[in-house]
């Protein structure tokens, strides 16, 4: 219904009915499955979408809500749309973690990173932190999977009974300066970080991301190889390994699959349009963007960046300040979107030149190469999506 | 496999994430030149922090000229394009830090690691104080390690921008918390932070006493959000309990019913000369502004202070509730801080104020519907 009014994937609808009807939903469909659920600012669909592609190895079915419906409606439905699935890998968004944990009394919570993300309307990510830490303690037989370079959250896990850390690395600095536990200035070294306060450390890991290989539990160094680009997914996949490796596939067996993995939810997808090359990269917020730079194809192919400001995006646009658009230069960058003037001033301010355009058959009409890359917060890249016939 | 090799190959990890796309910045770069760069704050105290310092700066080291750097490969490579006009690009890219330039900068940035001495590093010698700000215009941003939520770093970016569209030269000046206050700024900015980094921020500051020091003796202070808060009398603290601020603004603020999220637009003060005010606001704090300061202006939309009126100022000490970067829409605020610390500005190319004037207007429009 949402799919043909080209709103949407479908895929909250019909959850959002059913929780009209029965509002332990959750519970009732969660029960006797074995429930995986992934949450962070950043990468939640897709490591939703590896850790599933591994599970895949057991050759069960596992239910998923793929396109990102991370809500307590948009789980309902991924579940009764699977109701004889023994295996559930969910996307849930931060700020329902504690009370999906409740509901769904997951086998293992997946805990990627946070940052700051669409702040008007989100809590302030130390008290999401402070929560999940509620939340987590009380979760028995749940294994906790979480990234020990992300400060805040480590300290989010260290309340669990078991957590499994993985050394999924953090490019994003700026909401890790201080110490979670104290407030005191955190101190990072080519070991990790530590705070000089209250002896708050990164526990050491057992699996690992280095460059592009995965050093798993038993030391075992295997090439990743994958075919989603970037440092962030390479990252993603690691954390999906390390809960196959919990569920019983091996690397061996889990790698494979998650290089099948092309593009998710329309993320990294490539589309033809007027004989020109459109790569799509979803990015929400700082974070994001800086891990989106680092996957844009070389220079000098062009880049449309494309801001929104609706609910789902938040409605301020400051965090576009937090960016440093400098790598950009040296590349035709155009600018689109309900917010471009937004992005307009704050290009002028970093002297990156650019160009506003009208949209993304605008930009594709300006540009002399074969491709271009497409840069989007989450209603600009839905938008755009639609506009490019709702590719996969 | 063990816990050593599992740190070592954390550490190689490290080695590789570490090469960051440089998150902080200069605002400086295109000016500067072969500028030497004046460490951010007087040398810290031997002990705790001086051990500290070199493991602080690893993710941070291209962050900011907080390191004294003598005129290294990085800042020489910037000298040729200083007196190309803006938006030609190009010079900032040498500086991203992306790639084979990340880790040598960092190698460069602890080699340059400052000592006690660092005043008798040949590349750092610099008149001090007013002598030397008449050449360049010295912009603090205080504490971006506890006092940043979201974009507050645009308003050292308009700052910088628009001082050296004027032919200002520009040093951007980073101080985290770990570190002193520099009391010969020119401009101090402060920004919007979560519940406790502001109480803690609160009382480092007191602590330091550099940041009220520069005020007393007439630099400018810009304060955003909780950093507004922070330079009055007392705020409220994670449970609404009262929390003493530093008293550079006779305001006094407390936690409110409820969140005040979304645009803003208020008259500002008539005798600041400056247009009507528009930014968006997300905070809880409700400020009552005392006989010393008066209202920044009055709302025509939003919350504000709390009580029809936005932000507050006294002699060069101006804060408002609009956060993030709240000058990047208020170009002429902005101008305002600036003429405060240099005196009567010439006016900037019509073609430069472009995006920002359509920016304006938008937003205007935006919530006038």
């Amino acid at each position: 219904m949402s799919r043909l009014a080209g709103r949407g994937d479908g895929s909250v609808i019909g959850g959002v009915l059913g929780l009209r009807v029965e509002p332990g939903l959750l519970r009732l469909l969660a029960a006797g499955r074995q429930v995986v659920l992934v949450t962070g600012t950043n990468g939640k669909t897709t490591t939703t979408r590896l850790v599933t592609a591994a599970l895949g190895a057991l050759g069960q079915e596992v239910a998923t809500n793929a396109f990102g419906a991370n809500m307590e409606a948009g789980l309902a439905s991924a579940l009764g749309r699977s109701p004889d699935a023994p295996y559930a890998v969910l996307e849930t968004d931060e700020r329902y973690l504690p009370a999906v944990i409740e509901a769904t009394e997951p086998r293992a919570v997946v805990l990627l990173n946070l940052s700051r993300d669409q702040m008007d309307r989100a809590a302030e990510i130390w008290l999401t932190a402070r929560r999940w830490r509620q939340a987590l303690a009380a979760a028995e037989n749940c294994l906790v999977v979480a990234n020990v370079d992300d400060p805040l959250i480590a300290w989010a896990a260290s309340t669990a009974p078991r957590v499994c850390w993985v050394a999924a690395g953090q490019r994003w600095h700026e909401d890790s300066w201080c110490c979670p536990e104290c407030g005191s200035h955190l101190r990072r070294d080519e070991l990790g970080w530590r705070c000089g306060e209250c002896g708050f450390a990164r526990p050491s890991a057992r699996w690992v991301l280095s460059g592009d290989t995965v050093i798993d539990d038993n030391g075992q160094v295997r090439e990743l190889a994958l075919t989603l680009p970037g440092r962030a997914n390479a990252s993603n996949a690691v954390m999906a390994l390390a809960v196959g490796s919990y569920f019983g596939v091996g690397v061996e067996q889990a790698l494979p699959l998650l290089r099948e993995v092309r593009s998710v939810a329309g993320r990294y997808t490539q589309v033809q349009r007027q004989g020109r090359q459109v790569r799509l990269l979803l990015a929400k917020n700082p974070a994001g963007w800086l891990e989106a730079f680092d996957v844009l194809a070389p220079q000098p192919t062009p880049v449309l960046l494309a801001v929104n400001a609706q609910g789902p995006d938040g409605r301020d646009t400051s965090w576009l300040w937090d960016i440093d658009y400098r790598v950009l230069i040296g590349r035709p960058v155009l600018v689109s979107g309900e917010r471009g003037t937004d992005l307009a001033v704050r290009l002028e301010a970093d002297r990156v030149p650019f160009e506003v355009v009208s949209g993304i058959d605008d930009a594709v009409g300006r540009i002399n190469g074969g491709e271009l890359d497409v840069l989007a917060n989450y209603t600009a890249f839905q938008q755009i999506r639609a506009l490019l016939g709702r590719a996969q | 496999m063990t816990e050593h090799a599992a740190r070592h190959a954390a550490a190689r990890d490290k080695a590789d994430t570490l090469i960051l796309p440089a998150q902080p910045w200069l605002v400086d770069d295109g000016d500067a030149g072969p500028q030497p760069v004046q460490p951010a704050a007087d040398p810290p105290p031997a002990g705790r922090h001086a051990a500290s310092a070199p493991a602080d700066r690893d993710g941070h080291a291209e962050v900011a000229p907080r390191v004294p750097r003598q005129s290294g490969p990085a800042d020489a490579r910037v000298a040729p394009s200083a007196a190309r006009p803006a938006g030609g690009g190009g010079d900032g890219a040498s500086r991203n830090g992306q790639g084979p330039t990340g880790p040598a900068s960092q190698d460069a940035s602890r080699a340059a690691e400052p000592g006690p001495d660092q005043d008798a590093d040949p590349a750092s010698a610099r008149p001090r104080g007013a002598a030397g700000s008449a050449s360049k215009l010295r912009l603090v941003w205080v504490y971006p390690d506890l006092l940043s939520t979201y974009g507050d770093r645009g308003n050292l970016l308009v700052l910088g921008r628009r001082a050296r569209l004027r032919g200002f030269g520009v040093e951007a000046i980073e101080v985290n918390s770990d570190q002193r206050v520099p009391a010969q700024g020119d401009i101090y900015l402060l920004g919007g932070g979560e519940d406790l980094p502001q109480i803690l921020a609160a009382s480092r500051l007191r602590a330091d006493g550099g940041l009220a020091s520069a005020a007393t003796s007439g630099s400018v202070v810009f304060a955003v959000c909780a950093g507004y808060q922070v330079v009055g009398h007392q705020f409220g603290g994670v449970e609404g309990e009262p929390v003493g601020g530093l008293g550079l603004l006779d305001i006094t603020s407390g936690r409110g019913e409820r969140r005040g999220v979304g645009e803003l637009v208020a008259d500002a003060d008539a005798s600041l000369g400056v247009p009507t005010l528009t930014g968006f606001e997300n905070h809880q704090g409700v400020t009552t502004i005392g006989p010393d300061a008066r209202p920044l202006g009055q709302l025509s939309r939003g919350v504000g202070n709390g009580d029809g009126t936005e932000g507050a100022y006294a002699g060069k000490v101006l804060g408002t509730y609009m956060h993030g970067p709240a000058l990047a829409r208020n170009p002429g605020l902005a101008d305002l801080l600036l003429s405060w610390a240099a005196g009567p500005l010439p006016a900037i190319d019509p073609a430069e104020e472009e995006w920002a004037a359509r920016l304006r207007a938008e937003r205007l429009a935006a919530v006038a519907q």
